[in-house]
């Protein structure tokens, strides 16, 4: 018999059957439907905090204050940590060979007030070279210089959303805003990046000289009293110095920090790369969580085929019978049935493909609250559902293809 | 076991096509072993025509699946047109099934869902040939439903179904047609027409054996065999 003669059999008696096949392809549908719908937005999720990451550039390293006493990068989890860093750390830290720059920084919400408009922004206090580390542009006026840092200067770079809020068409330069009954000089307006993370857009932002922060809005100080920073922002000359500042900051910070050899670092110097292992650990098990989830739909799906395959065979005893005794072998029967069941399969895979990006397109368009996930369904992703898929369709089908195979041609015949 | 001590049929037509020596069947059910067939002898040569008749669960249609290799023989020796078929394995049946014999049920035995020309397309399926269509075409004219070639079994009358069904048994150009009561489900008109036909393919040269229990159709043949308890209890020709 020849396949394509398998094939044109199995059609037939799936078209003769319409709902009922169509009723068992739903659950491979569903199953490769999901499959396909949770990774492609896991992996967009991935893509989404891995640009995030990356966009700080991979010259870049980070301290922040760390829990002695934790393992590893846990012991930077926020609520387990005590500030530990100063303003002096990142001075001594801009001395060390291979480091262009240093930006430290404390951040809060904070409410800017003009008049009567109001905007919640993200207010980093910082330095002149964090406009570079965040790559931010500016669109008019200047960013922070260090004689603002030096003087505590009370003013003011906004990002483009509150400006716009604040001030619509108007030039604010010069104008003058309120945070918490302080008053700052908006000395200039980043231009606008786009883009968001959890919620909040990166444009939704505003940036004064750290020393303002500390003394005027928000002071915190470390063990031994002095005013601490949240992190620090570390530019290198070039990025094959990453390994060496890191060893030289960690030495710096020791003893800057007084550390006995028994003491854990009471920070922690991360590059991107580390970040984003870190990030790209946790959204994979995401994933891989979420994937789990629908393979468990995908296996329902194919008990669901290998279900009415067998029932098939029973109703098509008779027709069985008779394709035997016109000549039928075993494997005839066999190839039929699990023809019947792979296309079954196949088909429902296919359209679960279809349809499961098609919910991915759909999720991608969703604005959640300023977060845009852009789903990737990736050929490797359809090419493991749909390989799944064929693997169900034969695994169902062979059970019933076999029972059908080995019917006794004459117990077939007078069946019902 | 004895052998049938009927005297086997001496007007030789042809080549032998069927030649049983002492052929046992024996059921187990359970615990209970069933005889349906005690030492049965028996030669059909090329070309005759033969009634096979006996009460029901007297051995017929078990003597029936075994000439037609749907079954094989507990004991004893089966030559299908002078090769021994008798033990061979399932697929091997299947084979000689599909090249050397064509059946016909009372029930037709058509697949309801597919129209006559692809019923009668269905061995070639299974024997591997090619240009389907034409020789399915060309078996329907040969029992005269080439017109209806379209139509599925539902739409068709019970006679009409029979003769989709021996156009069937009829594409592999056997020489052996096999029919297990082909009139049992038909009216007194279309009896006559499936008759005529088997009369027909049997004037072609196809011979044929038939299972019947009306004797009125068994002396439509040409020889009638007696069954009885698992043997052949008579033998002999009619006057045709």
């Amino acid at each position: 018999m020849k396949i394509l003669d398998s094939v044109k059999t199995a059609f037939m008696s799936l078209f003769a059957n319409k709902l009922r096949s169509s009723l068992t392809m739903l659950g491979v549908i569903i199953g490769v439907g999901s499959v396909i719908t949770l990774m492609a937005v896991g992996q967009g999720a991935q893509n989404l905090i891995t640009s995030q990451i990356s966009e700080l550039g991979s010259n870049v390293l980070f301290v922040q204050p760390r829990n002695p006493d934790a393992p590893g990068f846990a012991g930077t989890a926020p609520g387990f940590t005590v500030p530990s860093l100063t303003l002096a750390d990142a001075e001594a830290i801009a001395k060390i060979p291979g480091v262009l720059g240093v930006a430290p920084t404390n951040e809060n919400f904070v409410k800017v007030t003009s008049g009567n408009e109001e905007a919640t922004v993200v207010l980093e206090g910082t330095t002149p070279l964090y406009l570079e580390i965040s790559n931010f542009k500016m669109a008019t006026g200047q960013f922070i210089q260090d004689k603002d840092v030096n003087s505590r200067s009370s003013v003011i770079v906004l990002g483009s959303k509150p400006a716009g809020t604040l001030f619509g068409n108007a030039d604010p330069i010069g104008q003058v805003i309120k945070i918490k009954d302080r008053h700052f000089t908006v000395i200039g307006v980043l231009a606008p990046k786009g883009g968001s993370l959890f919620g909040l857009s990166n444009d939704d932002i505003a940036m004064m000289p750290i020393t303002a922060f500390q003394t005027r809005l928000y002071s915190s100080k470390t063990a031994s009293g002095e005013e601490a920073v949240a992190a620090i922002a570390i530019k290198l000359t070039d990025r094959s110095f990453i390994d060496p500042v890191q060893t030289q900051v960690t030495e710096l910070l020791r003893k800057e920090h007084h550390l006995t050899a028994r003491e854990g670092d009471d920070f922690a110097v991360v590059s991107q790369e580390q970040l984003l292992g870190i990030f790209n650990q946790i959204t994979g098990v995401f994933t891989i969580f979420l994937g789990s989830i629908a393979s468990i739909s995908l296996l329902v799906g194919g008990i669901g085929i290998m279900n009415i395959m067998l029932v098939s065979v029973t109703e098509r005893t008779r027709e069985i019978g008779i394709r035997k005794a016109v000549g039928a072998k075993r494997r005839d029967i066999l190839m039929q049935f699990l023809f019947e069941a792979a296309t079954l399969s196949v088909t429902g895979g296919i359209i679960g493909v279809l349809g499961g990006s098609l919910i991915a397109f759909g999720i991608s368009q969703i604005n959640f609250g300023g977060t845009i996930i852009n789903a990737v369904v990736s050929p490797m992703i359809v090419l493991l559902a749909l390989t799944v898929s064929v693997v169900i369709g034969l695994v169902s089908g062979i059970y019933p293809a076999m029972r059908a195979a080995s019917l006794n041609p004459i117990d077939a015949l007078h069946y019902g | 076991m004895a052998e049938s001590k009927i005297e086997p049929n001496l007007k030789v037509t042809g080549p032998r096509m069927i030649s049983l020596r002492n052929v046992t069947k024996v059921y187990t059910m359970g615990k209970v072993e069933i005889m349906a067939l005690r030492g049965v002898s028996l030669d059909v040569d090329e070309g005759e025509m033969v009634a096979i008749i006996g009460a029901s669960g007297s051995g017929k249609s078990t003597l029936m699946n075994i000439i037609g290799c749907l079954d094989r023989p507990t004991s004893g020796q089966y030559l299908l047109g002078g090769v021994e078929v008798g033990q061979l394995n399932d697929n091997e049946l299947a084979v000689v099934r599909s090249k050397k014999l064509g059946f016909v049920f009372q029930d037709y035995s058509l697949l309801r869902r597919a129209t006559a020309v692809n019923n009668v397309e269905l061995p070639l399926m299974y024997s591997g040939v090619r240009q389907k269509r034409e020789r399915a075409m060309e078996s329907l004219r040969r029992v005269g439903l080439a017109e209806r070639a379209n139509h599925k079994p539902t739409e068709l009358s019970g006679g009409e179904q029979q003769r989709v069904a021996i156009a069937r048994a009829l594409i592999n150009q056997p020489k052996l047609i096999l029919a297990d009561e082909p009139t049992g489900n038909l009216d007194s008109v279309a009896t006559g027409e499936i008759m005529n036909l088997f009369d027909q393919l049997n004037r072609e040269g196809i011979t044929i054996v038939m299972v019947t229990h009306e004797m009125e159709l068994a002396h439509r043949c040409k020889r009638i065999v007696r069954v009885r308890d698992g043997k052949i209890v008579e033998d002999q020709l009619t006057n045709r």
